[in-house]
Parts: structure tokens; sequence; C-alpha cells
């Protein structure tokens, strides 16, 4: 495997400071930032960019008589307002499987409407279809589609199990084990290669796959990988050496 | 003992001497009571050559008298023949037309802690009813009992079944538990000192409640070792009906002791180390024992000791004497060919853990070895007990202080049993998370009037003092989870009938129930499996690795931390990490090896505020030195000197330079878990006081704080304040913030939620093949503090913690205790007492360093990585 720095094409003396919270990212020539909250920022298009939310998946699961604490969707909403207002997007692409299924519609609280409804004001709004949200009800507004590509790069749902070039995706939420001096730590992450990203989940009961699952090998073939691991106060690059399987 | 006794200084003590004295005992004439024995009894016993003990047929006068009873009884002393006279008494008087109908319906209960133990029971049981001749239906039951024998004992229960808490609260969940327990007429229940002060205790005090309301005028028959205070097993045994505090309490019965113990303290020419946990100074004596003794039982305190102790002793094991291997993580099948070997009498000696603390009655040991100290005095009593079951004959034991510490505490120990002490426990009050499994538990039986469940509820002795409120909130809890936000009325668990009573509002509840059931939670294990490297074809290729036989179970957070190639001790050798595959670690032999990673932390105990007050008045009191071995003696005098020595009611705290760090050392006595609780608060607060600590470390006698400021100095010029440093204050908000970071917190977050039912368990087999999205518990633990900080899971969380893992309340007490009594002490270099705890450093973790730290680190890693590559060295 090639050194990880390379391809996030990161500059070692900024890491000194402590200025965790945003990394830059390259994928396909394109210059991105991620940030400490789980987004992905787009300079060039002004666009702010997120994945698995599974708004109402707490009340998913309550419908099944597992009754998770009910606050997930104002939560993840609450850290999505948080965002924005740091980035003053507008345009926001959700990546599929914003809702945790096609019933949430019917869950979600007034309030947690009326949020929703407030982000979404004076900027351009997608939702990209996922698996949980092959339909996407019309009273939650923006545009709905299967996929986009903007300036070259095509955001979608689930990735192309295969090494293609110019792809943001989700699906997977990939997460890191990470074991250093004794010390096991499991966090979502960013993973890319300088070709395509699969972004962390947002969603704030959204779980992780391990990015050593073979569910990734495919899409990054033999090139190896490179994640930026969520801390609490920022984003760390980490050596695929220190990276342990579940 | 020949070899040992020669050079150890002997000291007796007979820790039963004062129960011998209760009144109980005397009225337990065994001639009074003669005529309750019926003529099979009678001649059993003749043909046997026996005679029914004094404590036996007490039980068996007050059962006559329907009067529920606490028999307290060494090991040995025919304490379960004594539990099941009274059921067998009653079954033959019984018209024999009756008995022998097995539709006649269940008529006693034995609940036991370990599913073993109850078929060991049934095993014993079926003896003396062939030869007696007795027309009596035994069976047990537990998880492992064939689902259609489970139902035939439902539909046609036998007269006398055996089992554990978990079976009772399912059978007392499904419909029928009206029928088949509608005429129980006993429970007995063993081990109990060891079930009751514990969340299965719980558990099963609800469930004990149930069974008085679906069987009025139960008895119940409750076995015990000795306790501290019998008071707490006494009213737990009866279902409290009282309108205030007073407790209703059964009778007690106490078995005369036998023959006093002869205990006493290693001592040798060889000096006490002055830190470690090991003993290795004192394997030759501790073999020279066994090899004296027929056979012999070597209690160590954790499993690591008791791998490290099995190898050294094999180390010297020239005459080859059998000596097994028992504790906790060892594979089952292993520890049951261990047990089956001791039985049939075949080991000379068995190195164990706590794991053998209760149980199995294995009759010809007569020498226990207590490595380490005892921890308590009333753990000490129970190990000595398991000494020579022949009531007897004195129990021999000897104490081997790992170091100098421990010599204090194994002396301590020793004269509280002299002064036939026990420890105090705190009396428990009921865990929430159990009752909210209990509550719907009830509601899969059928639909309950929660009026009349709370009234049921507070029966249960540790759920007497239970608030109308807190019981609604988790009865809420059950139904809509319980959370401020009223979001989840539309699926409610529990609906309302017609006549206010609630009812689980779809079947499928029940099964889920079922399946969630029970209040052992594991920490997720790992299975460890021995695995041989086969001979590669080609020379220089690898060579693969072939599975081998599984050598036991540890806990994931121990794998974790290993790297391949990294050696540890485990199930009696030295083995190499190899991997993780699937859910397995794979190792191979790795004989000759130094293995590298010290220690594993399972199964510690803190050392009892009981004993740590002894010692504490110990090291107080020159005059009481004499006692002590010379180097320790000397150790205290030089410390005298050097520094000055703690008092019994204050706590001293020294501060030294040391190889550029600046340490504090404090004494407070009080067991790792307050220490580690203490050490993580001080360690913000002095950060916080901008004295930039860098870690600390923590044993059951003090702990170490080590920082890159001069704390000395900082406490010289006013700029640290030790009364503000240790203020009450600091388990207020500091407790807080840290517990909002603790993997501890989260840990025990966990257990709460899988016990209360809100999240289900993981069930080993059922677990999705391929790739699994984890889903953790974290997430909802975050999401409550922030959204819903006063849920109920969170303060039974919290509870469980405060009492348990943190000893909050211990940490309390004691700073309570040392308010305006600090006494400060600078030196300019280490003092005497300070060596074993900073000895600990690099045995123990560091505790002190935040994730982020550890993240921010690892990618540190990568930057220097980078660098090297920058500069054209490869990665």
């Amino acid at each position: 495997m090639r050194s990880a720095t390379q391809r996030l094409e990161l500059k070692p003396e900024r890491l000194d400071v402590g200025e965790f919270s945003r990394q830059p990212l390259s994928i396909a020539g394109r210059s991105f930032v991620a940030d400490v909250s789980g987004a992905l920022y787009w300079p060039a298009e002004d666009a702010l960019i997120v994945a698995d939310l599974h708004l109402e998946k707490g009340s998913s699961f309550a419908s099944r008589g597992i009754l998770l604490p009910p606050y997930d969707t104002a939560a993840t909403l609450e850290r999505l307002a948080a965002t924005l207002d740091a980035y003053s997007a507008s345009t926001v692409i959700c990546l599929g499987d914003s809702f945790h299924d096609v019933g949430a519609a019917d869950r979600m609280s007034v309030r947690d409407r009326e949020t929703l409804g407030i982000l979404q004001e004076d900027r351009t709004w997608i939702w990209l279809n996922g698996n949980h949200d092959p339909k996407i009800a019309s009273c939650f507004g923006g545009r709905v589609l299967s996929e986009i590509t903007v300036s070259g790069i095509t955001f979608r749902h689930e990735p192309t199990a295969s090494p293609v070039t110019h792809e943001v995706a989700a699906h997977l939420h990939p997460a890191a084990r990470v074991s250093f001096h004794g010390h096991v730590i499991r966090r979502p992450c960013f993973v890319a290669n300088g070709n395509r990203l699969v972004m962390p989940a947002f969603g704030t009961y959204a779980g992780g796959l391990n990015v050593l699952d073979d569910a990734f090998a495919p899409l990054f073939g033999n090139d190896g990988l490179s994640v930026l691991v969520m801390g609490q106060e920022g984003l760390y690059p980490i050596a695929a050496r220190l990276l342990k399987e579940d | 003992m020949r070899g040992v006794r020669e050079k150890a200084k002997r000291v007796s003590a007979d820790p039963r001497r004062r129960a011998a004295r209760r009144p109980a005992d005397e009225a337990a004439s065994p001639r009074a009571v003669e005529a309750a024995l019926p003529a099979p009894f009678d001649a059993w016993f003749a043909r046997r050559g026996w005679s029914p003990r004094a404590h036996q047929l007490a039980l068996l006068a007050k059962a006559e008298e329907r009067r529920s009873t606490l028999l307290v009884a060494p090991t040995g002393a025919g304490k379960t023949l004594a539990g099941f006279l009274p059921t067998l008494v009653a079954l033959e008087k019984q018209p024999r037309r009756r008995s022998n109908d097995a539709g006649s319906g269940l008529h006693t209960l034995y609940i036991s802690p370990l599913k073993a133990l109850a078929e060991d029971i049934a095993r014993n049981l079926v003896a003396p009813i062939t030869e007696m001749g007795l027309r009596v239906s035994i069976e047990t039951r537990s998880g492992d009992t064939s689902v259609a024998r489970r139902a035939r004992q439902r539909a046609r229960p036998p007269h006398i079944l055996l089992t554990t808490p978990e079976q009772i609260a399912l059978m007392l969940a499904s419909p029928d538990a009206s029928y088949v327990f509608g005429s129980l007429d006993t429970i007995i229940l063993d081990e109990l000192h060891a079930l009751a002060p514990s969340k299965r205790g719980d558990l099963l005090s609800l469930g004990l409640a149930r069974l008085h309301t679906l069987s009025p005028g139960l008895m119940t028959i409750g076995l015990s070792a000795t306790v501290a205070r019998p008071s707490e097993l006494l009213s737990y045994l009866m279902p409290q009906t009282q309108p205030d505090d007073r407790r209703t309490m059964a009778d007690l019965v106490v078995a005369r002791g036998g023959a006093a113990p002869v205990i006493e303290i290693l001592e040798i020419e060889e000096p006490v180390p002055w830190g470690g946990h090991s003993a290795r100074y004192a394997m030759h004596e501790i073999y020279r024992a066994i090899a004296a003794h027929r056979t012999t039982l070597v209690f160590v305190n954790t499993r690591m000791q008791a791998e490290l102790v099995f190898q050294e002793l094999w180390k010297l094991n020239e005459a080859s004497l059998p000596i097994a291997l028992h504790h906790g993580s060892l594979d089952k099948t292993r520890r049951q060919k261990v047990e089956q070997a001791m039985t049939e009498g075949r080991l000379r000696a068995v190195v164990a853990t706590s794991t053998l603390d209760l149980g199995i009655d294995w009759g010809d040991v007569d020498l226990v070895v207590n490595v380490g100290a005892p921890k308590g005095a009333s753990r000490l009593t129970q190990r000595i007990g398991r000494a020579n079951h022949r009531l007897d004959d004195p129990s021999t034991a000897l104490l081997v202080p790992a170091n100098r510490f421990e010599v204090l505490e194994c002396r301590a120990a020793l004269d509280a049993a002299k002064a036939g002490e026990q420890d105090t426990t705190i009396s428990r009050s009921g865990a929430l998370d159990v009752l909210a499994q209990h509550v719907m538990g009830t509601a899969c039986n059928g639909p309950f009037d929660p009026d009349a469940l709370y009234r049921e509820v507070r029966a249960a002795t540790p759920y007497a003092g239970l608030t109308r409120n807190r019981f609604d909130r988790v009865v809420d809890f059950v139904s809509t989870g319980g959370y401020a936000l009223k979001a989840y009325e539309r699926f409610a668990r529990l609906r309302p009938t017609e006549d206010g009573k609630l009812r689980l509002s779809h079947p499928s509840l029940a099964r889920q129930y079922r399946m969630n059931a029970g209040t052992i939670v594991e920490a997720p294990m790992i299975k460890v499996r021995l695995v041989g490297r086969r001979r590669s074809r080609k020379p220089g290729a690898p060579r693969p690795l072939v599975g081998g036989r599984v050598l036991g179970e540890v806990e994931e957070y121990f794998v974790e931390q290993l790297s391949p190639g990294m050696t540890f001790v485990f199930a009696g050798e030295v083995l190499r990490f190899e991997g993780m595959e699937e859910t397995e670690a794979y190792v191979t032999r790795a004989p000759g090896a130094d293995a590298m990673i010290p220690s594993y932390a399972g199964g510690k105990f803190p050392l009892s505020t009981h004993l740590a007050r002894r010692v504490r008045a110990m090291l107080a009191d020159p005059k009481q030195w004499s006692g002590l071995p010379t180097p320790v003696a000397e150790w205290l005098t030089l410390q005298q000197r050097v520094s000055q020595l703690p008092g019994v009611d204050d706590v001293l705290i020294e501060t030294f330079p040391r190889r550029g760090r600046h340490f504090m050392l404090i004494y407070p006595f009080e067991g790792r878990l307050a220490h580690q609780t203490l050490g993580m608060l001080l360690t913000r607060r002095l950060e916080r006081a901008g004295a930039r600590p860098l870690g600390f470390v923590a044993n059951d006698y003090g702990l170490a704080v080590w920082a890159l400021g001069d704390l000395g100095q900082h406490i010289a010029d006013g700029t640290l304040d030790l009364a503000d440093l240790f203020a009450q204050d600091m388990l207020g908000d500091d407790l807080e913030s840290w517990l909002a970071e603790s993997a501890l917190m989260r840990r025990t977050f966990r257990t709460v939620a899988v016990i209360a039912g809100l999240i289900e368990r993981r069930h080993p087999g059922l677990e999705k093949s391929g790739r699994q999205i984890t889903f953790s518990t974290d997430l909802i633990y975050n999401v409550l503090r922030r959204h819903d900080p006063g849920h109920i899971l969170l303060e039974a969380a919290w509870e469980d913690a405060a009492t348990g893992l943190l000893d909050i309340v211990r940490l309390g007490q004691f700073l309570a205790r040392i308010r305006g009594r600090i006494r400060h002490q600078p030196l300019v270099s280490v003092s005497p007492l300070s060596v074993p705890i900073l000895l600990e450093i690099g045995i123990e973790p560091v505790g002190g360093v935040t994730r982020e730290d550890i993240l921010r680190d690892a990618a540190a890693e990568l930057i220097a990585d980078a660098t090297r590559a920058g500069n054209g060295e490869a990665t």
C-alpha cells in the first residue's frame, strides 16, 4: 500500500497546529473540504454533501417494539443545521437513505418537519434515492433524483462495485477501528483514494461498517485506501497499518 | 504442612466461635424434635451409621411449624440435605395416593446460582430417595433443557424442581404460571449469600414476591455460608408487608462450628517483595506445602495471578504432582475435567480464582493456600471453609502475601478472623433495569393491575423502599420508553384494559421478552484457539495456520490491545497471538518466551472497607509492628523517619520529584476502584489548576499522580490548595463531565439497556453472517445524555456505576472523612511507602488519557511516516 498522505494531499505542517476540524480532500482533481461533522463541502460549487441521514430510524424500531430514544431525527437535523450555518452552502445534496423507511413521513414530528423546512429555505435541496428511501414523499420538498453529476463528479447512493473514478457515494457507513498504544477506538470515517470517496453516515443512529470489510475491496482494488477518522474535535488521517478488523 | 510450619509463624483463629453462641442453635436440641423424623429416614441414617445433625433437625422443626428459616452453616455441614429434609419428610407423610400422582403439582422449588450445582444436587438427592424408597420425582430445568421436557414440566410438574433464578423469571412470565406454582409449598434458596447481593438476586427477589402471591403460605428455606449481617438475608426470605420501615424476618438456625481453623501467614527468610502480585518468592514454600498435603486449593485473586502461579509451580514440579488450573476464562469442558478429577481425588492441587469460591463440595481438601491478600474477612472465611468438609477436622489455611502492603492486609484479615468479624455490606436497593424486566415479564404472564404490582414489588426486600413515582416511571419506560418527549404513545407495549389493568399490546413482545430475559450480560468474549503451523511444502513459503482446539475465552478488550506476534500467558502456557480469524483469536505455543502482556484485569476485588480500616490502624500504631516480619517493620520504620505514616482518620499526601516528573502520592486505603475514580477526577482538577498532569496509577492502598508541573511547589506557594483539590464537590460537575467520556460508563449503560429491554441481546450464533453494520449502544447513550438527561435508564446506569465500578459511595465517604485532615509531606525523593505503588507503573494501564488524545497521537504517527517518506526512507 502506498503512503496514504499523498492521496489525501495533507500538508503535515498544518496538522501540527491542531487544526483538525476541517481537512482538504481531493477527488479526481477537485478540491473538497471534509468536515468533522461528517459532511463534505465543495467550495467551487458552494455545495454541502451529507450521506445516510436515516431520519426516523428510532421510530422505525419503536414500531417493532424496540423503543429507542425518539430524539434521533431532531439530533441529526440539529447537527445538519450547525454545519449549514458554518458553510452557508447554496446547494445541499443528500446521498440517499435520508429516511430510514418509506413510512418516515407519517412518523416525523411536526417540529422536525418545520426544522427541515427552515433548513431548505433559500437553497437548492437535492434528495438522492437510496435503498431505504426508494420513494421520498413530496411533502419533504427538494428535488428527488437517483443520481446527479456535477462538474464531472457523479454523486450516487451505492458506490459502484469496481474501481471507478469521479464518484462520491455513501451506503456503506465506513468506520475505522484504530489501534494505537494499547487503545482501540472505532469511529466513522471518510474513505477515499484520490479518485473516489465513500462518505461516513451522518445520521445519529447510523452504525458503521469496518473499512477493512470485504465490501470495500472491489471499490478500491489494490490501490489501497486512506481514511480520515472522525473524532469529537477533529478529523484524523490514520495510517493504514493502524487500522484493525472488527 | 510440616515443611511450612517449621518456619511459619502460627496464628489460629476461629471465625465461627461467635456464631456458635447463637440461641437458635441452643434450642435445636436433637431430642426435642426426634419424633419429626419418619421411620424410613431413621432407618436410612442408621444404615449409614450416621445420625442427623442438630441443625438438620432444627430446620425440620421450623418447617413443621411452617416457619421460613435461614440456615447458616459452613461447607461440609450437610447443608443441602438439611434444606431438603423438610420437603422429603412432608412428601413421605402425604397420603401415598396423592404423592405418587405426578399431577399433584410442584411441591418444592430449589434455586441455585449455578446450573451445574443444581444438577449436582439432583444427582446427590437421587441416592437417599431411592435408598429410603420414597416416591418423589425430581427434575432439573435450565436453558439446556429440551423444549419438550420444559413443556412437560409445565403440564405435569415434578415434586421437586431444581433450577436457576433466570428460569424462575421465564416460568413466571408464561401464562400458566399460576397453574404451575399454585400448589408450591417450599422454596429452597442455596448459596443465598452469593446470590442475594446482585442483580440476579434482585430478579429472584421479585420472582419470590410473585410466588408468594401465587401461593400464599409458601415457606422459604435459605442456605448460606457465614455472613456478616444475616438480617439482610432473613428479610430477603420473607415478603415485606409492614407499612413502615420495619422488616419481617425469617427465623435463623446456625450450625455449630466445627474445629477452629488453623490459619498461618507464610513467613520465610526470603524478604517479601516491595511490589508485584505474583508471589514468586514463595513458590518453593507453596510447592512444599502441596507436597505435604493430600489435596490443596491455591486461591488467587485474578486470572493472571492464577496463570502465573500455575506456571511457577510446574517449573518446580519435579515430582510431577497432578496440579491443575481453574478459572473463569478457561474453556468449559476443561474446567469440568478439572472438577471431575478433583471430585475423584486424582489431583494434589488446583490453582483457582473465585470461580471455586462456591459450588460443588469436594471432600478431601486439607489445605487452602491464599496467594495475595484476601481482600476481605468474609472472603477469607469462605475460602478457608473450602478445606475439610468433614466438619470435625480443623481447616488449615496458609496466607501468602505477595508484597509488603499485603503483609499488612493479611495480618489485618487474620486479626479480623480471630475476632470473628465479618465485613459489613451496604444493604442493597433493587436495580431499576431488573425491575423493568420484571414488569415486562409480569405483563407476559397476563394483564396486571399496577397498584397490586406495586404492592407486590415492595414485598421484595431490595425494593421495599421503592417510591411509587419511581415504580410508575419504570412502568412508563416499559410501556412507551419513558422519554420526556412523548412520541411513542401509538407504539406502546402496554395498553390499558377496561378494568384498569395493563396488558401486552402484541403477543410478539412475549417472544422478545423470552429471548432477552436474565441479568447476566457478558462482556463480548473472544474464543482463544490454539493453532499449529503446517509444514510448508516449499522452503521459505509462508506456513499456513491449522486450526486446533479452543483453550477458553478472554474479554474482547484484552484481545484488542494485542497485535500479531505479541505473547501472553493463558490456560497455563505462554502463547503467541497470531491474529483474529472471524470471532476467534488464533494463538500458537511460545514455550520459553517471556509473556509481553503483563496483566489483564478480570476478577479483581477491592479491599473491603473493614479491612482497610484495620490496615490504617496497624500502620499508625508502631506498637503493633512487632508482629510483622522484620523487613516489613523496618520498611515502616524507615517511612516514619523519611516521611510520615498515614493516620487512622486522615490522609497523607507526599510530593517529590523523580526523573523530571513531579509525583503526588495519596494513601487513602479505600480500594482500587475508589482510587481509580479519584485518580480520574484529580487529573482533571490538576489540569485545570495548570499543574499539567500526565497520568496516574492506583492500587488497593493508594494512588500516584505525576505531572510536569512542580506539585510540591504549587502547594507550597498556595497556587494549589489541597483542601480545594480534595473538596467533595469533585463528585459533582467533574464526575459528570468525566463520565461523558468514560468507557466504563458506556459499558455500564449497555448492561442496563440490555437488562431493561431497551435493546436486544446479541445472541451467539444468531448474528448475521457477512458484513455487519455495528449499531452500538454508545449512540443511544450519547443521544440520551444530550436530549433526555433525566431518563430513568441513565439514572439506573449511574446508580450501578456509583455502587459498583466507580465505588463513588466509598470515595464520597473518604472525601468527607478527610475534610480538614489532609497532611502534606514534601519530600526530595521517593518515600519507602510509595515504592509498591510506583512499581504498579508499567503493570497497570495508565489512566487519564482521552480518546481524542489517542487519535491525535495516531495521526501524528502518520505525519512521522510521511516525513520519513519525504526524506527518502521506506514507510
